[in-house]
């Protein structure tokens, strides 16, 4: 299985061009998204943990259409898309885990994961931090004329917040090459989304800055593909932003302490019918990529590369007391390590 | 005498406040049908209904900006940040409005506006959710800032901060919500803003700190051969000048212990006040333990070596003591 710490993010990322590596990978997320679960149970995670299973779709259906040399900005419930866009296992857990194999050595936690080398800035933990920076990283890609769009990530929560409204105005006025997408999962933290917001699709909201506003199946990971690749182009095209809204959902809690029993009786049942990664298994299947079982095969395997993982992980020592004053800033120990967006 | 969770104090003084004054109201993210992150406000909104426990959305500059209008035109209300982090796109509507309403009317209109925020770092919430951030607001002429220490104060503090006629910041150690103590509910209990609390005497240093270390400084004390006196700030602006400087007349010798970054710590400010008053009698330079001007590592043993511990806090004063010397911070040998 593709999935050891041996290979690259970006190998990873090219993976995603194969649909049963698709599949795979969506498969991947959920069972790293379970076993973080079970890592927190078992002491090896500190603070809180964001998990994203059934959003599987948005994910690997945004990571197959956008380049690596995209930049995309998300919030804390990202280890999903963090996978999906080629930062591995190791990385992930490692991170999550406080390791040095981590994505960002072990200093960052759960909240805050990093692959420059596939276009991910360090997802915020702070909501609606990720789309003006997403406006930024988008007027650089510009400046770079090489038609690189950036992504913003974001919750419906997300979408009440200045931020959202500011960033979505400032990229529109100067038509900037950036695809936000919300991740509609129906809950910010605690609350139902018609507690906290007027409209029942963010989608509606773009009008306001007169950029085009979409409604996807985000449990369908074509229908999310097709409608990001639309977005991405209109962006290199120099036509200006999207806002892309992924109705999804997420099957756990808002975060580790979070069991969700605000949700009405049946809701979850009702998504889980309509789960991302046997929907699209079925479609393997028809479309002969993949033989009947070879899900049951795929769930197998990965399963047993995370768990070769998670070994790998608590082998990893902790980082070493120098790390917490290495890269503060340019002066700093760790030397120059800056990721050089001129270069590809 | 009943031991008592700090969260247990911070939803007692909410639901005592708002049962004695019906003006005061409580928006937050969560607040109300979810009872609080942290569950410090579990039963207000069955109690006291939703026109006065609000659930907001995720729009701190709004309910902040909302709760500046509310309390200037006649409400008291007491807004929660989840994370002190999350005041930053909301700090406009606090430092720079509520902070100057009174100012700006010439004492015709007042904020009386209390924001509460968990802060600070011990529990690998990572460096987005860890800070104490203290020094956004610190030194804001207009505004008060307090810091709670254990249940009494959260309590004390918070029934003071709710009735004071302007804005004042209530910062709550998030990790001591899961803490206990010994202490009895009283309804009429305050603690004055603005005074400091000596809560050991000694005679060879005076200990200054405030919030989660607190307790850091009170175990050192205990572990000390040196006699610290520990004076709980409580509140950090404006802060209790004459109470250190009475204390340090009579010790000596001054350390403030912090959790803040060396560059950014209120220390600095009691430091100077001291040597600048004081000077003659000092029988050592004075002498700040705080964080090292480095963010807050998410791993548990670098945290852990992060914030400063007991036993470091009883050989840093020990080495004062002994020696009239401001001893070397640990990250001059780790860094």
């Amino acid at each position: 299985m593709t999935i050891s710490n041996s290979n690259s993010p970006l190998a990873r990322r090219e993976a995603l061009k194969n649909r049963r590596d698709q599949l795979q990978r969506m498969v991947e997320i959920r069972g790293v998204e379970n076993r973080i679960q079970k890592l927190f149970a078992e002491g090896h995670v500190r603070g809180s943990t964001h998990l994203a299973n059934g959003q599987e779709a948005v994910s690997v259906g945004i990571a197959r259409t956008i380049d690596p040399d995209d930049v995309v900005t998300c919030t804390y419930r990202g280890h999903g898309h963090a996978l999906a866009l080629g930062v591995t296992a190791a990385g992930v857990i490692g991170e999550i885990c406080g390791r040095t194999i981590g994505c960002a050595g072990g200093l960052g936690g759960s909240m805050h994961l990093v692959e420059p080398s596939i276009g991910l800035l360090p997802t915020a933990a702070i909501i609606g931090a990720g789309l003006p920076i997403a406006c930024g990283a988008a007027m650089a890609a510009r400046a770079r004329k090489n038609g690189r769009v950036a992504v913003a990530i974001f919750g419906d929560g997300s979408a009440n917040i200045g931020a959202f409204h500011e960033a979505l105005n400032f990229a529109a006025i100067n038509k900037l090459p950036v695809v936000f997408v919300c991740e509609n999962n129906l809950y910010g933290e605690y609350t139902r989304i018609q507690l906290s917001t007027p409209v029942e699709d963010i989608a509606l909201r773009a009008g306001s800055y007169n950029m085009p506003g979409v409604i996807v199946d985000g449990q369908d990971v074509d229908k999310v593909a097709e409608a990001m690749a639309e977005a991405v182009q209109r962006a290199r095209r120099g036509e200006g932003p999207s806002l892309v809204e992924m109705k999804t959902y997420r099957y756990s809690g808002h975060s580790r302490s979070d069991p969700a029993t605000y949700r009405p009786a049946g809701e979850l049942d009702t998504w889980l019918k309509r789960d991302p990664i046997n929907i699209f298994a079925d479609r393997l299947i028809a479309e002969n990529v993949l033989s009947p079982g070879g899900l049951e095969q795929i769930q197998s395997e990965t399963s047993e590369a995370i768990e070769q993982v998670v070994a790998e992980v608590l082998d990893s020592p902790p980082p070493d007391v120098r790390e917490i004053f290495a890269h503060v800033s340019g002066d700093s120990p760790g030397g120059d390590q800056r990721w050089n967006f001129w270069a590809r | 005498m009943a031991k008592i969770w700090t969260r247990q104090a911070v939803l007692r003084a909410l639901d005592d406040a708002m049962t004695d004054d019906p003006t005061v109201i409580l928006m937050g993210e969560d607040v109300a049908a979810a009872g609080g992150p942290f569950k410090v406000t579990e039963g207000l909104l069955a109690k006291h209904g939703a026109e006065r426990v609000i659930d907001t959305p995720i729009s701190e500059m709004a309910f902040m900006g909302a709760a500046v209008g509310a309390a200037v035109c006649g409400l008291k209300p007491v807004v929660e940040i989840m994370f002190i982090e999350f005041l930053g796109v909301a700090l406009d509507q606090l430092t720079t409005q509520a902070a100057t309403m009174r100012y700006l009317s010439r004492g015709r209109l007042t904020t009386p506006l209390v924001v509460r925020a968990s802060a600070g770092a011990g529990q690998g919430f990572g460096c987005q959710h860890s800070q104490m951030l203290d020094h956004w607001v610190r030194g804001t002429p207009g505004l008060k800032l307090v810091v709670t220490s254990n249940a009494r104060t959260t309590y004390g503090l918070l029934r003071s901060a709710i009735e004071d006629p302007d804005p004042v910041v209530v910062l709550e150690p998030r990790i001591l919500y899961s803490e206990r103590e010994e202490y009895e509910f009283d309804p009429s209990y305050r603690i004055p803003l603005g005074k400091a609390e000596i809560v050991v005497q000694g005679s060879d240093a005076t200990l200054v700190t405030c919030g989660a270390m607190t307790r850091v400084a009170l175990e050192a004390a205990a572990n000390s051969d040196a006699k610290i006196e520990v004076v709980d700030l409580l509140t950090i602006w404006p802060w209790d000048r004459k109470a250190v400087l009475e204390s340090v007349e009579r010790t000596g010798r001054l350390v403030t212990l912090e959790e803040a970054t060396a560059s950014a710590g209120w220390g600095a400010d009691v430091v100077a006040t001291v040597a600048t008053e004081a000077f003659g009698k000092l029988k050592a330079p004075p002498h700040r333990i705080t964080l090292p001007d480095a963010p807050v590592p998410y791993n548990g043993g670098l945290e852990a070596r992060y914030l400063p511990s007991p036993a470091y806090v009883t050989e840093q004063v020990a080495a004062l003591v002994s020696t009239n010397k401001s001893p070397a911070p640990w990250w001059r040998s780790a860094a």
